[in-house]
């Protein structure tokens, strides 16, 4: 049985004044479990991120939020950047546009683990060979709109985890990418938080993309936790009409078309 | 054979990027029957979304030709394209944004109907209830305003708007890439019903090889601008020739369902 990362306790988050309010998380209540990958599934409007903003004490002042998170997988509260990477949906607008995203590594390195700028820019180089950026030397002078959209994501997921956290949060990380940057992208998170020793917690409305690495899956809708249950066992024999539904809902090549085959 | 509804030939764009010249298009030929579809995969930056844009007269071709029912788009001005455009009509990825936030869903309606001259205003109500109709909304909807309802719910407004001028052709692009998925195969499944009842012609673009398998009778795949592959649905998906559909195909996430030990579980 793995150690408990961070308790969720009638999680609840609300936006607006009381009436008309609007509820972004209700009552949930999970386990995040120290070296684990999580997918957590959603469609818009489950929560999903809000969730991911929770753990990482991102949400916006005007949000309201009841009930309990605590950490026993930390000595002290988390520090995001620090303990908590994140990594999302649109790396451009991550990134500052208008400095060299070696010093953005560079930048996170300093700052958390106290490195001097040399060393900051040797483990920014390191990073983003370890991303498998091509050319690492020059891509630390390289600023963001020079690179593709999959090369941006992968200097996210290299300043994300400058700061050796033991919590990577990546929400809709590969969604805004082609499907075949995708599965390089999805490939190096699970490479990654393998090689680290890091816990991994995959927001994603995607459930067929999940079900490749995940070891286990949380399922969100309207706000409420539908299930959360081992990868293979969800899957298998999803417990709720949603997950099934969720399930049934994919498309992928083997999925019977739904036109006749022959050209009119 | 019959003449295709849409044919392109030797269609070629080129940008130019921070002193480099992109080949945005070169040299693409395509034909569409009608009825038919036809689905655009490719990576990001392949030239679909230039090649639909084009198809539309959305942007200029440095050279080919467009020719749609016979007629060279390419030469038409005015009145003469304004009627072909009838023909042709486009729904695009983000419904919220190719919409005036301010409308109704009958102002939505309305527009094409009053541009195009298809029903005198008094005309108007009844012909917004048919629309909204056959794309199975119900009529209290035409009071609301866009951005009001449900990503769904637009995605079938712009649909019913683009089957506003009775079009032979809709370019879909992305047209199902941001809906949830459960609302996704809705879409589609009314996609295709409209291609049965109407004979409808689809060009189809999307980086999602797996859905556009689903709805296409042919499938073309473009890199760097041009079409690398091109044919059936079922061959280019079962046994891809060029080395983009084949990373298209690997690159589709498998729904990894476990076969349950029945007899383990039992005994368990």
């Amino acid at each position: 049985m793995r150690d408990v990362l961070a308790s969720l306790r009638g999680l609840t988050v609300t936006y607006g004044a009381a009436e008309g309010a609007h509820v972004a998380l209700q009552g949930l209540d999970l386990d995040i479990l120290k070296g684990e990958r999580l997918a957590v599934i959603g469609e818009s409007g489950s929560g999903k991120s809000t969730l991911a903003l929770a753990l990482g004490g991102l949400l916006p002042p005007e949000a309201r939020i009841a009930g309990r998170i605590d950490w026993p997988g930390f000595a002290a509260p988390p520090r995001a950047g620090r303990d908590i990477g994140f990594v999302f949906q649109d790396a451009g607008a991550s990134l500052n546009p208008v400095i060299p995203v070696g010093r953005q590594i560079a930048e996170v390195a300093r700052l958390h683990l106290g490195l001097s700028h040399p060393e900051a820019r040797d483990r920014a180089r390191a990073l983003l060979a370890r991303v498998r950026i091509p050319d690492p030397d020059s891509a630390l002078a390289a600023y963001p709109h020079q690179l593709s959209g999959g090369q941006r994501q992968r200097v996210a997921i290299a300043a994300a985890i400058a700061g050796e956290p033991s919590l990577l949060i990546a929400d809709e990380a590969t969604s805004a990418l082609d499907t075949i940057v995708q599965a390089e992208i999805v490939a190096l998170l699970d490479e990654l938080v393998h090689a680290e020793g890091m816990t991994l917690i995959f927001i994603t409305h995607d459930i067929a993309l999940a079900s490749g690495f995940a070891d286990r899956i949380a399922v969100l809708h309207d706000a409420r936790l539908v299930e959360a249950r081992p990868a293979a066992e969800l899957l298998g024999s999803p417990g709720q009409a949603y997950t099934a539904r969720l399930l049934a809902s994919h498309i992928g090549l083997d999925t019977p078309p739904l036109i006749a085959e022959k050209q009119p | 054979m019959r003449a295709p509804l849409l044919a392109v030939q030797g269609l070629t764009k080129t940008y130019r990027s921070g002193g480099r010249e992109v080949k945005g298009l070169d040299d693409v030929s395509l034909s569409v029957a009608a009825g038919e579809t036809i689905g655009l995969v490719g990576p990001s930056g392949s030239g679909k979304s230039t090649l639909a844009r084009v198809v539309m007269r959305l942007i200029e071709p440095d050279a080919g030709t467009i020719a749609f029912g016979g007629e060279n788009l390419g030469a038409l001005n005015g009145k003469a394209l304004r009627t072909v455009r009838k023909r042709i009509q486009m729904v695009f990825q983000d419904p919220s944004a190719a919409f005036n936030p301010r409308a109704t869903v009958a102002d939505v309606l309305a527009d094409p109907l009053r541009i195009h001259g298809l029903a005198p205003r008094a005309e108007r109500p009844r012909r917004i209830a048919q629309l909204l109709e056959s794309v199975g909304l119900s009529d209290n909807l035409a009071v609301r305003p866009v951005h009001a309802i449900s990503g769904g719910q637009r995605q079938r407004v712009a649909i019913a708007r683009a089957l506003a001028t009775e079009p032979e052709l809709i370019v879909l692009d992305e047209a199902v890439s941001a809906l949830d998925v459960t609302v996704r195969g809705q879409i589609l499944d009314l996609l295709v019903r409209l291609q049965r009842e109407r004979g409808l012609a689809y060009l189809f673009v999307s980086h999602d090889l797996a859905v556009v398998r689903a709805v296409s009778h042919r499938i073309a795949i473009m890199d760097r601008g041009r079409i690398v592959e091109a044919g059936p649905a079922g061959t280019v998906v079962a046994d891809p020739q060029s080395e983009t559909g084949r990373a298209l195909v690997a690159a589709i996430p498998r729904l990894h369902i476990p076969r349950l030990d029945r007899e383990a579980s039992q005994n368990a």
